[in-house]
């Protein structure tokens, strides 16, 4: 501070304090974002997957629970690859995979027509909401899981009875959300279609559909799920070739790394459906911001 | 002042003009509880006449758009546009509202031919695009043609709802409040280009408002309605020279006229 130095006392510290405060202004005050909160996602999930698989081995490794109720990482993924090769090389565990996997498709297309059609007719016509809705909401209260032994009763062992079990689980959520949609349509929106002299039909396909489709997907990604679970429920219970007959066989075996390894290859078909969806609602629905919350779905 | 209060007079502009737009004893009750929204509404549009509508909230303005639009039956009286009574929504009639409602799948251009899409199919909408261009540009909108709404602001969405309203070269332009959800220097900026539009045009519209100088400044012709039931209460002309500026705020004239309408509408609430 040489060029202070002649200065009094006082005068120098006001001086020092007024450079302070020149410096003050140049502080950025920096909001500090804890570091849980910038780890990036790969990493995040990375992490975690590792932490889950440490307690799993720890926990196999010191006997802490029994193999048969908790087989080890290395047995499980062993049995992983078994199967993978299984179902790469063409073989029955393939033939099942197929099986459940038309099962789930040809519900999930039943249950998207029958729900879209009484969505609409629940969504746009007065006697849709006033007579066929309350029937909807009565049937939807009920566990519909109990009906598969009726399904089996009325359509056998075969393949027919899972898919109508799957399609019959999947369309509620297809119908109450298309029919939900509907009504997206505001005031001011139904009152340009109506004064452009729109047809009700022009409106139903160039207003109201459109704006229902959100909706809809929403119900769609309910419904995938739905189906899945529909299948597989029906593959327990009516046997079969699906997935389902083989985990119910391998869980009655205790061959639990076969069970575990089989749910993750379902899951693939799960997810496969569920990612599809997605496809499909990014290419007709890019006009809606709201659609893609977190960069999940 | 230039400022001449008619009481209950509902007599048309200047002889001289073709009169667009004619209601003669309109009432209207709604029937789902008998409330009676209107009752003996007089009025009659010229031929180039810009005519605001303006009064309290729930006086009624908005049920008066709806039935000249065609949207709402009239309970009782006349209601004609060209000498044919409104039966129904019209493709003379050019409507706007408060909401740009612009079909956000859809770009401005193709929001822009929509009703011509909808009343005439999609080879007319895809012939109408040079002339949907040409609107663009007239309230220089041009770059956004074939952008989605999304990427449009308030103000560059109404002006694309403008666009939307004069693709059928409508007889009459009804606007109701189609600049209150914009910002006030928005709002300012899109009267002035509306005000321009119109005087361009010729065109003959109705506007109902809740902001006096708005009115006052657009408008040739103000009818101030009163609650209880909805009616006409006062007609005004404004005799102020055209083009209008938003200097014209500033002035006693224009300062005299808002005070006079305010006081009118005052006297509702004492
Ligand atoms: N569909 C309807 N059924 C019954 N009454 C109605 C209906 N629509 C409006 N009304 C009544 O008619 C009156 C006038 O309504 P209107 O919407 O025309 O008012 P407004 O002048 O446009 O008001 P604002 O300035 O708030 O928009 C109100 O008292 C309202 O309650
Ligand atoms: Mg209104």
């Amino acid at each position: 501070m040489s060029e202070y130095s002649e200065l009094s006392p006082a005068a120098h510290r006001a001086a020092q304090q007024a450079e302070a405060n020149e410096a003050a202004i140049d502080t950025v005050w920096v909001e500090a974002e804890p570091l849980i909160d910038r780890i990036p996602r790969w990493l995040a999930m990375l992490g975690l997957f590792l932490a889950i698989l440490a307690i799993w081995y720890g926990s196999t490794a010191l006997g802490l629970v029994s193999p048969i109720i908790l087989p080890g990482p290395y047995e499980t993924w062993r049995d992983i690859l078994f199967v993978g090769s299984n179902l790469v090389s063409g073989d029955y565990m393939l033939e099942a995979f197929f099986t459940t996997g038309r099962t789930v498709i040809y519900a999930f297309l039943i249950a998207l027509s029958i729900g879209f059609s009484l969505g609409v007719l629940v969504g746009e016509t007065k006697f849709g909401e006033r007579a066929v809705m309350p029937y909807l909401v009565a049937i939807d209260t009920m566990p519909k899981i109990a009906f598969a032994p009726l399904f089996i009763a009325w359509l056998g062992f075969g393949i027919q009875s899972k898919v109508a079990l799957a399609a019959f689980i999947a369309t509620f959520p297809i119908v109450v959300s298309t029919a939900a949609g509907l009504y997206a349509a505001s005031e001011s929106e139904r009152a340009l279609f109506k004064s452009m002299g729109a047809s009700r039909i022009q409106t139903l396909v160039a207003l109201k559909l459109p704006l229902a489709l959100p909706y809809l997907f929403a119900g769609l990604k309910i419904a995938a799920v739905g189906v899945m679970a529909g299948a597989i429920t029906g593959e327990f219970l009516g046997g079969g070739e699906g997935f389902g007959a083989l985990i119910r066989v391998s869980a009655s075996q205790m061959n639990t790394p076969r069970v575990f390894s089989l749910i993750i290859y379902l899951s693939f078909l799960g997810l496969f459906l569920y990612l599809f969806i997605v496809w499909v609602q990014r290419t007709f629905v890019f006009w809606n911001k709201a659609d893609t919350p977190g960069g999940v779905g | 002042m230039t400022l001449q209060a008619e009481m209950d007079a509902p007599t048309g502009p200047a002889a001289s003009t073709r009169p667009v737009y004619e209601i003669a004893r309109l009432g209207k009750i709604y029937p789902r509880n008998g409330f009676e929204a209107l009752a003996d509404v007089n009025l009659t549009l010229a031929e180039g006449e810009f005519a605001s509508v303006i009064g309290a909230s729930g006086c009624g303005k908005s049920t008066l758009l709806k039935i000249m639009a065609g949207l709402l039956p009239p309970t009782s009286g006349r209601v004609a546009l060209g000498g044919t009574p409104v039966m129904g929504p019209r493709a003379d009639i050019g409507m706007m509202f408060q909401q740009a409602t612009l079909l956000p799948w859809k770009t401005t251009i193709q929001n822009i031919v929509m009703p011509i899409a909808i009343r005439e199919g999609r080879r007319a909408a895809k012939g109408a695009y040079q002339q949907a261009r040409a609107l663009l540009d007239l309230v220089g909108l041009s770059h956004a043609a074939d952008v989605y709404p999304g990427e449009l602001s308030g103000g560059m969405a109404q002006r694309a709802a403008i666009c939307r309203m004069l693709i059928t070269e409508p007889e009459v332009l009804l606007l109701d409040e189609p600049f209150s959800a914009l910002d006030e220097l928005t709002r300012d900026f899109m009267n002035m280009e509306l005000q321009r539009i119109c005087t361009e045009r010729n065109a003959t519209a109705f506007l109902v408002t809740h902001s006096i100088p708005e009115a006052v400044i657009l408008s040739d012709r103000i009818y101030v309605m009163q609650a209880n039931p909805g009616r006409i209460a006062e007609i005004i002309e404004i005799d102020l020279p055209r083009p209008r500026t938003l200097d014209l705020i500033n002035t006693k004239q224009f300062g005299d006229i808002v005070g006079h309408i305010r006081g009118k509408l005052d006297q509702e609430y004492r």
